[in-house]
């Protein structure tokens, strides 16, 4: 008894959650720390793969300046115009759909159709029809949002329990109360998830649109040290994506949770 | 009073559920539903409750035609159905949107109380265990305070302890406003402990086989001499219902109903 207690005692400080997270942490800051004393000690040159403290200096001279600033706002302005319409586009056309089967035997095969297309294939056709400002890369955008938030949503309305709905009918609920107090708080954890996935891909298409033609954005970064040739300026710019990107999914999550704590599942898949 | 009258089923696959059922139920009756299972049970609650609609026949409760979900009818379903994403007070008040708040809450914390859940009025479904669920979606429907109250096997997933406990939460609330109970059940014991009346089934297609008047004095003791004979009384019909029709009655009818 007393040895099987003390083993549990012994391996405790592992067991952490905390220590679980650190684990993670060796691998990629043991690898920064190792290039850059590598580099300090000359035996590397570091001059295609900068060291840490190159990057992070170049990432807070682009703050000083204000530079990054522009950049960051620039893309957060796309992202949120194009996820606004994007998601915006999906939920109701999910709604549409997945309420009415005529609607969706109208233009279910064609939005399936469309979603086979890689969305940056749309990029010459909406520079023809857009111009090569804000309104092509927010249409692209957009298009990259829709589709999972409309799947999403078109999904979770036809996956309602039947059964739950008969509880409505029980209660003689009119259509608009049945969708606003059964199928609206049926469908919101799959939504929820839906428009985390659907953000996602807004920021891998605010990257590819600015890669493409842009004269600011963190895209625009990205290719200007492509252009200039400094990889600690394209790193820094990714590090700002991701740290961007991971932000606005919190901001989402954080929004949203509180509208799906009922759920076991929702709390573990947001 | 609650009529049935000539009422059949046939489903879209030509499923024949339920065929020429007429009965009679006065207010504040509690009749019990027995039948083996697909006997059409379900699907003549269903009918009661006007979520399906009967092939021919009618039903009518004091003189109303019911053709679709009725404020005078509520159902308890076979699982609880419950809103997950409403707390249990929540749940309880869910038909009662049209009251005033103040009402509302009133009568939410009584029907809670009677079925011993007060304490758990804020908590989630999920984390109640199924008899509770079970109970929450009595006082759902009982909280609406129907005319007419169907059960459609409500304690049959619950061990026997259990079911005893909700036998005596029901009653208490029927106590309260008296509803006309049509409780569906294939459990003997739960007939004789609950109604007044108990009405065997048979099926393919689901007609009334037997009614046997259960007059026996509340509070019941199940392993009392009165209870035990009825029980017996419905066993032997049931046994008669599960046979083939024009089969000779055997002897033994308690042995072979033990099977069910
Ligand atoms: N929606 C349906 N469509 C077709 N057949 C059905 C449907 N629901 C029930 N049935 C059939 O009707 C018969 C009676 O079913 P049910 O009312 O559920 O019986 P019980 O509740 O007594 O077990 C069964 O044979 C069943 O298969
Ligand atoms: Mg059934």
């Amino acid at each position: 008894m007393a040895a099987a207690a003390a083993v549990p005692a012994a391996r405790r400080p592992l067991r952490l959650p905390g220590g679980r997270m650190l684990v993670g942490l060796v691998l990629p800051v043991g690898l920064a720390l190792g290039w850059e004393a590598a580099v300090r000690a000359g035996w590397a040159q570091g001059r295609l793969v900068p060291p840490p403290s190159r990057v992070l200096a170049t990432l807070w001279g682009l703050a000083a300046s204000g530079e990054l600033w522009t950049h960051v706002l620039a893309s957060l302005t796309r992202v949120a115009a194009g996820f606004g319409f994007g998601a915006l586009a999906g939920i109701l056309v999910g709604a549409l759909t997945g309420t009415l089967p005529p609607v969706r035997r109208l233009i279910d095969p064609s939005l399936q159709a469309l979603r086979a297309i890689p969305s940056i294939a749309w990029v010459p056709l909406f520079i023809l029809w857009f111009g090569i400002f804000e309104a092509s890369k927010i249409t692209l955008i957009a298009v990259g949002v829709f589709f999972p938030v409309y799947l999403g949503v078109a999904g979770a309305i036809a996956g309602v329990d039947r059964k739950l709905v008969e509880v409505g009918r029980v209660f003689r609920l009119s259509r608009l109360a049945l969708a606003r107090r059964i199928l609206l708080p049926a469908v919101l954890p799959a939504t929820l998830v839906a428009l985390r996935t659907g953000l996602g891909l807004g920021f891998m298409f605010v990257a590819a649109a600015e890669l493409l033609g842009a004269s600011e954005g963190l895209g625009y970064l990205l290719l200007d040290g492509q252009q200039l040739g400094k990889p600690d300026q394209i790193v820094a710019a990714i590090l700002a994506f991701a740290a961007l990107g991971k932000l606005c999914d919190a901001v989402l999550v954080g929004l949203t949770q509180p509208l799906a704590r009922w759920q076991d599942t929702a709390r573990e898949s947001l | 009073m609650l009529i049935l009258d000539h009422l059949s089923k046939t489903y879209a696959d030509g499923t024949r559920a339920l065929a020429d059922i007429s009965l009679t139920v006065r207010a504040g009756e509690i009749v019990a539903l027995i039948g083996g299972s697909g006997c059409g049970k379900t699907t003549l609650l269903r009918l009661i409750a006007g979520l399906d609609r009967a092939s021919a026949g009618g039903i009518h409760l004091d003189g109303e035609g019911i053709a679709g979900p009725h404020p005078g009818v509520g159902i308890v379903f076979q699982e609880p159905r419950l809103l997950p994403w409403l707390s249990v007070a929540d749940n309880v008040a869910f038909g009662l949107a049209a009251l005033p708040r103040a009402e509302r809450r009133a009568r939410v914390a009584h029907a809670l109380e009677r079925v011993g859940l007060a304490e758990h009025a804020g908590r989630w479904p999920r984390d109640l265990s199924g008899g509770q669920q079970q109970r929450v979606a009595i006082a759902r429907a009982f909280v609406a305070a129907p005319k007419v109250l169907l059960l459609d096997e409500p304690f049959s997933a619950l061990d026997a302890l259990t079911r005893a406990g909700l036998h005596r939460h029901l009653l208490a609330l029927w106590e309260e406003s008296r509803p006309t109970v049509l409780l569906v059940t294939h459990d003997v014991a739960e007939a004789v402990a609950l109604a007044d009346r108990a009405v065997v089934l048979r099926p393919k297609p689901g007609r009334i086989d037997d009614t046997i008047p259960l007059p026996l004095s509340r509070p019941r003791q199940p392993s009392s001499p009165g209870s035990e004979a009825a029980a017996r009384t419905i066993l032997a019909s049931l046994d008669r219902s599960l046979r083939p029709e024009g089969a000779a009655d055997r002897a033994k009818p308690d042995a072979s109903a033990l099977w069910w």
